[in-house]
């Protein structure tokens, strides 16, 4: 059914007709309207059979998930940033255990600085943790990313998180295509767990496991993150003849195959990019577009593929590795070891910046022309930087580093740029 | 049982809930069979059974096993059990030697009250609110790490039984303070050098006073040295819904240097002297207190433990008199509190 609605509250609505059984909820921003609006479900009896449980951190949140799970209830929740932070060794467990939780990670910053705009650092923090991560390009994707992670983590026996940009996407406003209650039931059978408590049939779950067998438990979490990445697509194509529309899969491609150039980057930056490509294409220029929606598993096969015969390979990152460069560049490389591509990481829209297309096309026509580094922090006020450099390097005492520079640039807080 | 007093002075305290033989001794024998414990019973369930990793005269093992045979007991073994990280879950499970005879799950240290809340929800969207729930910690895993999520679990009032094993340190990871570390206890970390050897004085949670605090349905403490008490309590725990707590107190001969033999003697002197009181208390009052039956002073106590030996010369006499009357102090005034001297009503 086509809305005009909130990214939040049309993932909501997904969820919500996936019937979970136990959802925990804390507040965080930009994550919260998701759960509000699943509150006001399950009070107003919409949702029906499901316990929501306001707890009192994002630990506990993540702990219910897991207590709920491992009963055999359908389990939700959502975070970002601090919060998904709050609950790592949480995150870590349920993806240990093998229990199928499904989380939003509204994308947010991490501080500090403390900020509560967009960009992917939460995201990246739990990139090893065990999680299939899926990133949601727009709204539509969004919604319908959470009904395919119900299926594939139930299947699996794997959590599964569906990363949302915070407020480029959590908070607009745009056309989305809800699914019905009917065809989600189609699509979605009961929970059937693997493992679960039950007084009738006990067993142990989360004994300690020694170095005699803790290889083999661990290589058991990368098979079946090898498993996913077969099913992902498979479940993507079961989807789209189930709801008439094509959402999720392994990447997404944009004028990738004469293209002498390839952008690859995660989640709504996609859109702009893709905008910038659309310019530079009427001009004439050769570029085009991966967009990864599984980073875990990360679907190395396919993006080789995809990147094809470019020269260049461009990753636009909304996080770094502080003394490293690119996270996602990182993979990314190793997709494209044995090709010719050199690769550059563009590290754009920290804690919210926007990335522009004006800003996105000198970026892509350095690419084309040979001139674009193996590393530019896109927009970066150098003479700021600098400035704090030179501060601190002329007295020991210089202060806060974010408040100098906030002194330095004259301007309040605000997120303006 | 027997009725506090509305004014709030506990001026009653509950009857002996073992036969007495007209000695301390406890007997079982000539009990008639449905007065003895669940632990007398043969076909008791051995939710722990034989076999796991404790050390000799653990307090933590007796206690856990009669806690959870005592529940299996009293909801006709539907029961589910989540444990923190420690010695409980360390001892019992090395697979796949698993002691746990009834399902079981361990999650991470910090966790275990959330967990049985998931693990609740969970049954009762299923409509199996037969099925009870049950968490488990240590003192760390209670008081400390693990109290975030223990006071969240209070304040929601969610269907769980959670049960403190109060060894009173970190014995897992080699017995470190925590918060229930008592004063002047020797630990890894408050070692017994300096002007005051020891754990500090002042400082440490009350946390079955904190559990009353939230106005929870049901707190109690028991040691393991008053099996009748335990298993009662257990019991009585079972009959509320909603969030109740038990702080069982649990001697471990590692973490205190003490005789492994001395487990229940140690425990029942805990009591008996007044540094750890016991009672019940039912919505956020106490009820009933367990007497004292022959009062012993601290050092009673004290003098069985390595861990307070500096307080000690070679010879067994107090050498520290001005931190034992200090520990006496803190005796007395639990005696004063809970009237844990008043005469006994049946």
């Amino acid at each position: 059914m086509l809305s005009q609605l909130e990214g939040s509250r049309a993932v909501a609505g997904a969820v919500v007709c996936c019937r979970p059984q136990v959802v925990c909820a804390y507040p965080i921003t930009p994550q919260t309207h998701i759960v509000e609006a699943i509150g006001a479900s399950v009070k107003s009896r919409q949702l029906k059979h499901c316990r929501f449980i306001n707890v009192e951190s994002e630990f506990a949140a993540m702990s219910v998930a897991i207590g709920a799970s491992a009963t055999g209830a359908r389990a939700y929740t959502a975070t970002a940033s601090q919060g998904l932070l709050f609950m790592i060794e949480a995150v870590y467990n349920a993806a240990g255990l093998g229990l199928p939780v499904v989380m939003t990670l509204a994308n947010r910053a991490i501080g500090a600085p403390i900020n509560i705009w967009n960009d992917h650092s939460d995201a990246m923090a739990v990139r090893d943790s065990g999680w299939v991560m899926l990133f949601a390009e727009d709204n539509q994707t969004a919604t319908d990313l959470h009904v395919q992670a119900f299926r594939l983590a139930e299947e699996l026996s794997l959590p599964v998180m569906v990363c949302v940009d915070g407020y480029v996407l959590t908070h607009a406003t745009e056309r989305v295509d809800v699914p019905t209650q009917e065809q989600v039931d189609a699509f979605l059978p009961p929970y059937k767990p693997r493992q679960v408590l039950d007084p009738a049939d006990p067993v142990s779950i989360g004994a300690m496991v020694g170095p005699e067998a803790f290889t083999e438990v661990r290589y058991l979490a990368h098979a079946k993150q090898l498993q996913a990445l077969e099913r992902i697509g498979e479940v993507a194509g079961e989807f789209a003849e189930g709801f008439g529309r094509h959402s999720g899969g392994l990447v997404s491609t944009y004028h990738v195959e004469d293209a002498e150039v390839v952008i690859v980057a995660l989640g709504s930056v996609l859109g702009t990019i893709k905008d910038a490509t659309d310019e530079l294409r009427a001009n004439g220029a050769r570029v085009g577009v991966v967009g990864i929606t599984s980073f875990r598993p990360f679907p190395l096969d396919v993006l080789r593929e995809a990147i094809g015969d470019a020269r260049k390979v461009v990753v636009v990152e909304r996080a770094f590795s502080a003394g490293f460069g690119g996270v996602l560049s990182t993979d990314v490389g190793l997709a494209i070891s044995d090709a010719k591509a050199r690769l550059s990481t563009v590290v754009a829209g920290l804690g919210g910046r926007a990335v522009t297309e004006a800003g996105l096309i000198g970026v892509f026509e350095d690419a084309l022309g040979d001139r674009l580094e193996a590393l530019r922090f896109l927009d970066l006020d150098k003479d700021v930087v600098d400035r704090e450099l030179a501060r601190m390097a002329g007295t020991r005492r210089s202060g806060p580093s974010a408040e100098n520079v906030l002194r330095d640039l004259g301007t309040v807080a605000s997120g303006a740029l | 049982m027997s009725k506090a007093k509305t004014d709030g002075a506990i001026t009653t305290t509950q009857p002996v809930k073992f036969y007495q033989v007209g000695s301390f001794a406890v007997g079982n024998r000539l009990v008639d069979p449905s007065l003895r414990t669940v632990q007398a019973d043969a076909a008791r369930t051995n939710a722990i059974t034989s076999g796991h990793r404790a050390c000799q005269g653990c307090g933590e093992a007796l206690g856990a096993r009669y806690v959870l045979d005592a529940a299996m007991r009293a909801t006709g073994g539907k029961l589910v059990a989540v444990n923190a990280t420690g010695c409980l879950e360390v001892f019992t499970t090395p697979y796949p030697e698993t002691s746990w005879q009834l399902p079981w799950l361990h999650s991470l240290f910090g966790n275990a009250a959330s967990v049985a809340t998931g693990v609740a929800a969970a049954l009762e969207v299923q409509g199996r609110n037969d099925v009870r729930v049950i968490a488990q910690a240590g003192d760390g895993g209670t008081v400390d790490i693990g109290f975030g999520c223990l006071s969240g679990m209070f304040e929601r009032n969610d269907d769980v039984l959670f049960v403190c094993y109060d060894n009173e340190a970190y014995m897992n990871t080699g017995v470190q303070r925590s918060g229930a570390t008592p004063p002047a206890a020797r630990t890894a970390t408050t070692e017994a050098v300096g002007r005051e050897p020891g754990n500090p004085f002042d400082q440490g949670k009350n946390l079955p006073r904190l559990a009353m605090a939230h106005g929870i349905r049901y707190v109690a403490t028991a040691t393991v040295a008053d099996l009748h008490d335990l298993e009662a309590k257990v019991e009585r725990a079972m009959d509320f819904r909603g969030a109740r707590y038990l702080h069982l107190l649990v001697p471990c001969p590692l973490g205190w240097s003490s005789a492994p033999a001395d487990t229940i003697r140690i425990a029942r002197l805990a009591k008996e002297s007044g540094l750890f009181p016991v009672f019940e208390a039912v919505d956020g009052e106490v009820t009933a207190a367990s007497g004292i039956r022959r009062l012993v002073p601290v050092e009673e106590y004290l003098r069985l433990q390595g861990r307070f030996r500096h307080l000690f010369d070679s010879s067994g006499a107090v050498a520290k008199t001005d931190i034992v009357a200090r520990l006496q102090k803190l005796a007395d005034a639990n005696i004063e509190r809970f009237g844990l001297l008043q005469p006994e009503v049946t």
